[in-house]
C-alpha cells in the first residue's frame, strides 16, 4: 500500500500511472467534507423556509383559537354575522369577507382582460422589438410599492370616479376606487405569467392554423390561448391571491370601519385593512380585539392555501396536453 | 452514357407533359434578412400530379414550397421576389389574400401538429374559422376517409387527436388539410417522423389523392421521391439544378450534381 495522502482524482490517476496502483484502490470510497457541507447548508436553507411557514400556522392557529374559546364569540356568528363591531361584541366576518371580495372582484375584472390582452399582443402581435421594449416597462408596474398604488388611488382614481358618477354618489374612501388600482397593480403579474405560457406553445401548431387559412386573431384565441390555459389559469389564481391579500390600496383607499355593502362606490374595510388598522393603533396583547385580528388572518390564509391548492390540481391537470 | 440506377423506379407511368400548369414559379428569390436562400428558381408545376422536390439538407426545398402559400410571411424580416403564377395570378401581389390562398393551398407539415383538441374539433377547425356554410358531420367524415383514417377513428371522434399514433396523426393532418377544399396540397417531408409502414401508408394515400389535387412532396429521401412521385425536382445550395421525370431523374440524370446526389456520393 502507497502512503494515503490528499491530492484529488487527477493526482492519483497520475500516482496510479506512476506507481502502477490497482484499480481496486482507485476506485476505493472515499470521504468528500466539502459535499457533506454544502449538502447540509443547502438542507438548512430549505428548512428555514418550511420551519418559518410551520410557525406561521401555529401561531396562527394558537391566537385564534383562544379568540374562538372566548364565551362571548361563537363560531357559528363569526360565520354568519353581519357585523363586526369588537368594542359591542359583534364579531361577523361577513362585512370584512364582502368587501376583500368585492375588491378583488373588481380588481380582478380589470387586470384579467387587461392582462391577457396584453399578454397576446405580447406573445403573438409584437415585433421582437416591440416586445423587448413593452415587457420591462410593463414589468415596472410590478415594481411601484403598493403605498404608492394606495395614494394613486384615494388621490386619482376617486376624483375621478366623483368626477364621473357624482360627488353624491360615490364617497371619499371607496372599494371601486382601489379595486380598480389593485387591478392595475397585479395587470402586469398576469400579463407576464400568461406571456410566458403563450410563448411556450410550440410554433407548429400555430403554422398547422396558419396553414388552413386562420387570421392571425383565430389562431392566437383558438390555438394558443387554449393550449395555454392552465398557464393562464395558474396566472389568473396568483392574481386573486394577490388580490386577496392586498393590504395597503385597500387600508388607504377603500376605507375604515367595517360595512357590509354591495355598493362599490361606499367605504368598507377588507379583511386586511382591518388588521392593519387595528394592529396600528393600541391594542393591548391577548385581549379579545387582538386574537379576533389572528381569526381574520386565518380565513385569509385557509382562502388562499385553498387558491393555490386549486392552481395547483389546474396546472397539473392541464399540464403538456399539446405535446 | 451508361448509369445503373440505384433506385427502381416504378415502370409504368403515365406522360405528364399534356397536364396543365397549376402553379408557375418564375425567378423566385427569397431572403432570410441579409441571407438569400433562393436563387432564380423556375419551376412550373402540373396540376394532378405529385411534384417531389429532393436535395440534401439546407438546400432550400422547405423554404421553396413555404413560399407556394406565403407561409414565409409569419417569420419576419423574410423578402421574395420573382412571380408565382397560381391559376395565372401573382400570389406574391400585395392585393393577395392569404386567407383564400392557405385555403386553396393546404400545408401538411414535417411533424405531426394535431391541435390539441378532439380528433373531430382538428377537422373542423379550418372550415369554421373560414365560414363555409357545410354539414360539419360530412365535412369530418369524407375528410377523414379520404386520408384513410375513417375505419380507424371513427368511433373515438370526440377523444383528444393527441392520443392517436404520429402515423395516424399525420393522416389527421392531412385530413384536415383536405376539409378546406384546397386544390393544392404541400407535404413538407411528411414521413420523416414516422415509421416504415406509417410511411409507406401516406405514400399510398397521396398516390390516391393526385388525382384530384396538386400535390408538392418535399422529401430527403430518395426512394420515397423515385415510389412515389410524377416529376423531381432537385434542390442545391438554394438553386433548382434540374427538375425532370421521375424516370428521367433516376434513370438518366442530366447534370453531374443529380447524379452525384442520387447515387449518393454526397449528402
Amino acid at each position: 500500500m502507497h502512503e494515503q495522502v490528499n491530492i484529488g482524482v487527477r493526482g492519483r490517476v497520475q500516482l496510479a500511472a506512476r506507481q502502477r496502483t490497482t484499480t481496486r484502490d482507485l476506485l476505493q470510497k472515499r470521504a468528500r467534507p466539502g459535499e457533506v457541507v454544502m449538502h447540509g447548508l443547502l438542507f438548512v436553507c430549505g428548512a428555514i423556509s418550511v420551519l418559518t411557514s410551520i410557525g406561521i400556522v401555529v401561531v396562527l392557529l394558537d391566537q385564534a383559537l383562544l379568540f374562538f374559546r372566548d364565551d362571548r364569540v361563537s363560531l357559528i356568528d363569526f360565520f354568519t354575522g353581519t357585523q363586526w363591531q369588537p368594542t359591542i361584541g359583534e364579531f361577523g366576518i361577513a362585512p370584512l369577507l364582502n368587501a376583500t371580495l368585492m375588491t378583488t372582484l373588481i380588481a380582478m375584472c380589470v387586470s384579467l382582460p387587461l392582462g391577457l390582452f396584453a399578454a397576446i399582443y405580447l406573445s403573438e402581435y409584437a415585433t421582437p422589438q416591440r416586445r423587448a421594449l413593452l415587457k420591462p416597462i410593463l414589468e415596472v408596474l410590478a415594481g411601484v410599492p403598493t403605498v404608492v398604488y394606495g395614494y394613486f388611488a384615494l388621490t386619482f382614481m376617486t376624483p375621478v370616479l366623483r368626477a364621473i358618477f357624482g360627488r353624491d354618489t360615490v364617497e371619499i374612501y371607496n372599494t371601486a376606487s382601489a379595486g380598480l388600482v389593485m387591478g392595475i397593480m397585479i395587470t402586469p403579474i398576469i400579463s407576464s405569467m400568461s406571456e410566458d405560457a403563450l410563448s411556450a406553445v410550440p410554433r407548429a401548431l400555430r403554422e398547422g392554423a396558419y396553414g388552413l387559412g386562420a387570421t392571425r386573431f383565430e389562431v392566437a384565441t383558438r390555438i394558443v390561448v387554449p393550449a395555454a390555459l392552465s398557464g393562464i389559469v395558474a396566472a389568473f389564481i396568483v392574481g386573486v391571491s394577490r388580490a386577496i391579500g392586498e393590504t395597503m390600496i385597500v387600508a388607504i383607499a377603500a376605507g375604515a370601519g367595517s360595512k357590509l355593502t354591495f355598493n362599490p362606490f361606499e367605504g368598507a374595510e377588507t379583511m386586511t385593512g382591518h388588521i392593519a388598522r387595528i394592529s396600528g393603533g393600541d391594542i393591548s396583547y391577548g385581549s379579545i380585539d387582538y386574537t379576533s385580528l389572528y381569526a381574520i388572518g386565518l380565513t385569509l390564509f385557509v382562502m388562499t392555501l385553498t387558491l393555490n391548492f386549486i392552481s395547483q390540481r389546474i396546472v397539473r391537470r392541464f399540464r403538456e396536453v399539446y405535446e | 452514357m451508361t448509369q445503373t440506377p440505384r433506385i427502381s423506379v416504378q415502370p409504368t407511368r403515365r406522360p405528364q407533359d399534356d397536364l396543365a400548369i397549376k402553379i408557375d414559379v418564375k425567378h423566385l428569390n427569397f431572403y432570410y434578412g441579409p441571407k438569400q436562400v433562393l436563387f432564380d428558381c423556375t419551376l412550373p408545376i402540373r396540376e394532378r400530379s405529385i411534384t417531389a422536390l429532393i436535395g440534401p439538407s439546407g438546400c432550400g426545398k422547405s423554404t421553396f414550397i413555404r413560399c407556394l402559400n406565403r407561409m414565409n410571411d409569419t417569420i419576419l424580416g423574410t423578402r421574395t421576389e420573382g412571380e408565382i403564377l397560381l391559376d395565372e395570378v401573382n400570389i406574391l401581389e400585395p392585393t393577395v389574400d392569404v386567407v383564400g390562398l392557405r385555403r386553396m393551398v393546404g400545408m401538411v407539415f414535417q411533424k405531426p401538429n394535431p391541435f390539441p383538441k378532439s380528433i373531430y374539433e382538428n377537422i373542423a377547425f379550418g372550415p369554421r374559422v373560414l365560414g363555409m356554410k357545410v354539414q360539419m358531420d360530412e365535412v369530418v367524415e369524407q375528410s377523414l376517409r379520404r386520408a384513410a383514417l375513417w375505419d380507424e377513428v371513427k368511433d373515438k371522434l370526440r377523444q383528444s387527436a393527441l392520443a392517436l399514433s404520429s402515423g395516424q396523426q399525420q393522416r389527421l393532418c392531412i385530413a384536415r388539410a383536405l376539409a378546406v377544399q384546397p386544390e393544392v396540397i404541400l407535404l413538407d417531408e411528411p414521413a420523416s417522423a414516422l415509421d416504415p409502414i406509417a410511411t409507406l401508408k401516406i405514400e399510398e394515400l397521396l398516390m390516391e389523392l393526385k388525382h384530384d389535387y396538386t400535390i408538392v412532396l418535399v422529401t430527403h429521401n430518395m426512394q420515397q421521391a423515385a415510389r412515389a412521385s410524377d416529376r423531381t425536382v432537385f434542390f442545391l445550395l438554394g438553386e433548382i439544378i434540374e427538375d425532370s421525370t421521375t424516370d428521367d431523374m433516376f434513370n438518366q440524370p442530366k447534370d453531374k450534381r443529380t447524379e452525384d446526389y442520387i447515387t449518393g456520393r454526397f449528402g
